[in-house]
């Protein structure tokens, strides 16, 4: 019981039950059906880009490229279609998206495992650069126009249930997170590689000597973030019926608090799925419902910080308690 | 392959005149190949010039217990990594059970079964105890997907044969350092260790924890056979566990046998090549002048209880007690670090109130604590900042900007008058020995002159011959009038530095020791009776 009270998403799931009866409880409509989807609907892309914000952290690094990668491989993905392929269906759109997505990953990969650069460092570099390199080489303008398949998914659903004002719809898109969760949840927990993701985030030196090859397990990380974040990409212009170069690059702090609040730790080594995914809804159900309480918008970000101040804060501080006892007891 | 320099020759013939050389010979000619586990001949090593192994010739042979004695910088550490292949020889040969390596792998030295546990243990802070243990053997087995069933059994099945109770599904950084220890050694069976090398495995434990490690140790090596090569300068443990002596001074290994030949001041001599003879400190009160410190009734909650006591100028006062009997807490105390619910603290005479370590500073009080690494030093920061960083408001000019003229002057100074070994004072602190690093910690304090010096185990990680030459520039400072309190569990050294020596016991001064009027088994007695 003990040992369920000190996990981390304990006091996610706490905080995330008492948001829910606040905000619920003033404003009865959050607990409808079509509030719940849109909501699933929202979370959808922070859902897919924090799995791979995740396993970065895991490892002891730091991905901030990662909405570049995905506007990146968002646009290109469209205007690709639009070129050559208009009525291609829409997973062509997703396959060039999670490739361009790999390539702009394997980029970070190169400069952090060959080099040895700062993780912060280099996808500072390459935040700028990719989105840079988007808006002057590839193009600037918003394409509204998108092609057929794009639309026709943006209006699909998987359950629709007749409300008394229209419907309630669940996006198919939430497959796709679901789908992340999963195989991120098994990469980590039943594969030597996620295993030396988190031996790497412990201690580098010891994964090292333990016959991990660190190099490799880098290429894989910024690999995979790339190409997750070119599906969230993909996604995030499906469901918005546009491809916006602008879009996305800004959001990166959303996700990276959501796998913090999680419990992952930006030192490496600490972080589970489970956490992530409370931690995405909680920063979900923040950035979206305070309205519904009449939380004005401008404030919501204020809401966001303090729960992140407490939320990473209260951790923090318990574990400064416990290593002060530790210290204590071997000295008296 | 670089050939041994014939200019090394000479010194070794000084070394061989020594009785014990021709003990070494003959041993080798009495070991048979079957019991012979390991093998150097003749190992050289040098990095970008300096040698650190000059011709090491090195048997062990299986199922015994071997330690590995030497001063720091004596080349202990690269001839563990060679026999663990991480490091390749210059020249030379190791014969592992029977097998000449010319080339000799990391893995391959863990196929032979060699293991070493390093000082830092290489666990995983963030992984359980169980996969901590398991980890090594399913890489090594090339497994692709991990079966949680399988990294249980294994660790299971490992720590039984340590006979240890640890719970599985703890994370490693949960552990104290002994525990993180027995997963070591744990994880080392786990993959057929035939020699189990440890490298300074006590110097973050308590006694306890060494005598249990020891036991473990000695079943291990009785129930399964397993050699060990215990690297130590815990003179009195390595007579205590090992069964062979084996000796390094300036990347040789200048002498080695049965343990029974060998003794504390054999050792000594041994490791530093030459005779330590310390004179006790002789110490005339002046009482005519006032005490520099007396301390009446200090109490804190749990932790000391009415410390009453006075210290002269040029006095060195020990203080010791077993760890918990308040020692540390008397010196954080008197520096402002712990607050205290009752009693007075004059210094000449006059009552001063302490609650920060600012306040003990503008009374003249200096404290060297226990762990210099994280409390004493920047370690990344240069020598000569970590010397003038007490006293830099003093090396500012007039427009407040620090003249860099008399930093580099007052590093100069310290780093010649302590003998601190280095070609830079530019070069960052952790770049130094232990016994060097705490050279810059006293450095550091003396710069500010204080009057009274508080010493926390200040000899605690430095080997021998520095000890002495520590102890020596103690008794320097307080010929010069300094006061010192020297907190210390280190029985030869409060015998040999301290005028005066108080015993504490449950956060109580119980007994005043004079060192003319006792001696080592006397005091050692002391300090565990409850």
């Amino acid at each position: 019981m003990k040992r369920l009270l000190s996990r981390n998403e304990t006091l996610v799931a706490i905080t995330i039950i008492g948001l829910i009866l606040l905000i619920g409880l003033n404003n009865p409509s959050f607990f409808s059906l079509g509030n719940i989807f849109t909501l699933l609907r929202t979370s959808v892309v922070t859902g897919i880009l924090a799995m791979g914000v995740l396993i970065v952290i895991v490892s002891g690094g730091i991905d901030v490229s990662f909405t570049a990668i995905a506007v990146f491989g968002l646009y290109v993905a469209v205007k690709l279609m639009k070129a050559y392929m208009p009525d291609a269906p829409i997973w062509v759109g997703f396959v060039i998206a999670s490739v361009v997505g790999l390539g702009l990953g394997l980029i970070n990969a190169f400069f952090i495992a060959q080099f040895r650069l700062p993780t912060l460092i280099v996808t500072l570099g390459t935040l700028s650069m990719f989105q840079g390199f988007l808006l002057f080489a590839i193009g600037n303008e918003i394409i509204r126009a998108v092609p057929p398949s794009m639309k026709s998914f943006a209006r699909a659903a998987i359950v629709r249930i007749p409300m008394t004002r229209g419907t309630a719809n669940l996006h198919p898109a939430i497959l796709i997170t679901i789908a992340a969760i999963i195989v991120t949840w098994l990469l980590l927990n039943y594969t030597m590689l996620g295993r030396g993701i988190y031996a790497l985030g412990g201690s580098r030196e010891a994964a090292e000597r333990a016959g991990f090859n660190v190099t490799r397990i880098q290429y894989f990380i910024y690999g995979f973030v790339g190409l997750l974040s070119g599906i969230a990409g993909m996604t995030f212009g499906s469901l918005a019926r546009q491809a916006n170069p602008q879009d996305i690059v800004g959001t990166e702090l959303n996700v990276i608090a959501a796998v913090v609040l999680g419990g992952a730790q930006l030192t490496g080594g600490y972080g589970t799925v489970l956490g992530t995914v409370l931690g995405v809804i909680l920063v979900v159900i923040a950035n979206s419902s305070l309205i519904l309480i009449g939380v004005p918008t401008v404030w919501q970000r204020v809401v966001i910080g303090l729960i992140i101040l407490v939320g990473t804060g209260i951790p923090a501080i318990q574990a400064r308690r416990k290593g002060k006892r530790t210290v204590g007891l071997a000295d008296i | 392959m670089a050939k041994p320099c014939v200019g090394y020759l000479f010194s070794y013939e000084i070394f061989s005149k020594n009785h014990q050389s021709t003990y070494l010979r003959s041993e080798w000619e009495f070991i048979s190949m079957a019991d012979e586990l390991l093998r150097l001949n003749g190992i050289y090593k040098s990095f970008a010039g300096v040698r650190a192994l000059q011709g090491v010739d090195l048997t062990i042979e299986r199922g015994k217990i071997n330690c590995l004695v030497g001063e720091n910088g004596c080349g202990k550490s690269t001839l563990i990594k060679i026999i663990a292949g991480v490091y390749k020889r210059d020249a030379g040969e190791i014969i592992i059970n029977g097998k000449e390596y010319e080339d000799l792998h990391p893995i391959d030295a863990i196929r032979e079964g060699i293991q070493v546990i390093y000082q830092d243990f290489s666990l995983f802070p963030n992984l359980t105890v169980a996969e901590n243990i398991a980890l090594n053997e399913e890489l090594a087995n090339g497994r692709r997907l991990v079966s949680w069933r399988n990294v249980n059994r294994i660790a299971k099945d490992a720590l039984a044969k340590v006979e240890v109770d640890i719970p599985l599904k703890a994370r490693v950084e949960e552990m104290s350092v002994a525990n993180k220890q027995l997963i070591a050694i744990a994880k080392a069976l786990r993959q057929n260790a035939q020699l189990i090398i440890m490298d300074e495995p006590t110097s973050a434990l308590t006694e306890r924890e060494v005598s249990t490690l020891f036991s473990v140790i000695r079943r291990l090596q009785k129930q399964h056979g397993i050699a060990f090569l215990f690297v130590s300068h815990k003179l009195n443990e390595v007579l205590e566990i090992s069964e062979k002596m084996i000796v390094m001074r300036n990347g040789r290994v200048v002498s080695s046998g049965d343990r029974s030949e060998y003794d504390n001041a054999r050792l000594i001599f041994e490791m530093t090549g030459r005779r330590i003879t310390e004179k006790s400190y002789d110490f005339t009160p002046d009482l005519n002048q006032p005490p520099l410190l007396r301390v009446e009734g200090l109490s804190a909650e749990k932790v000391l209880n009415d410390i009453q006591f006075e210290l002269r100028r040029g006095e060195i006062v020990g203080v010791t007690g077993l760890l918990g009997s308040g020692r540390t807490q008397l010196a954080l105390a008197l520096f402002g670090m712990l607050p205290t619910d009752n009693g007075r603290v004059y210094i000449d005479e006059e009552e001063v109130v302490i609650t920060s370590p600012q306040d003990a500073i503008q009374h003249g009080i200096g404290y060297v604590p226990e762990d210099r690494l994280t409390e004493g030093l920047f370690l990344e920061q240069s020598i000569s900042n970590n010397v003038v960083v007490r006293i830099i408001d003093r090396l500012r000019n007039s427009m407040g900007l620090l003249q860099t003229r008399q930093v580099k002057e007052q590093a100069n100074y310290w780093v010649e008058a302590l003998s601190i070994k280095t070609s830079d004072p530019e070069l960052p602190v952790k770049t130094l020995s232990g016994g060097n690093q705490q050279r810059v910690v006293l450095a550091k304090w003396l710069a500010s002159k204080p009057r009274l010096m508080i010493l926390n185990g200040p000899t605690v990680g430095v080997d021998v011959g520095s000890k002495e030459e520590l102890h020596e520039m103690i008794k320097h400072l307080a010929g010069e009038g300094m006061g010192i309190l020297l907190i210390s569990d280190d029985i030869p050294e409060l015998l040999q530095t301290c005028n005066r020596i108080l015993l504490m016991r449950r956060g109580h001064i119980s007994e005043e020791i004079l060192p003319k009027e006792t001696n080592e088994n006397e005091l050692s007695a002391k300090l565990i009776e409850e």
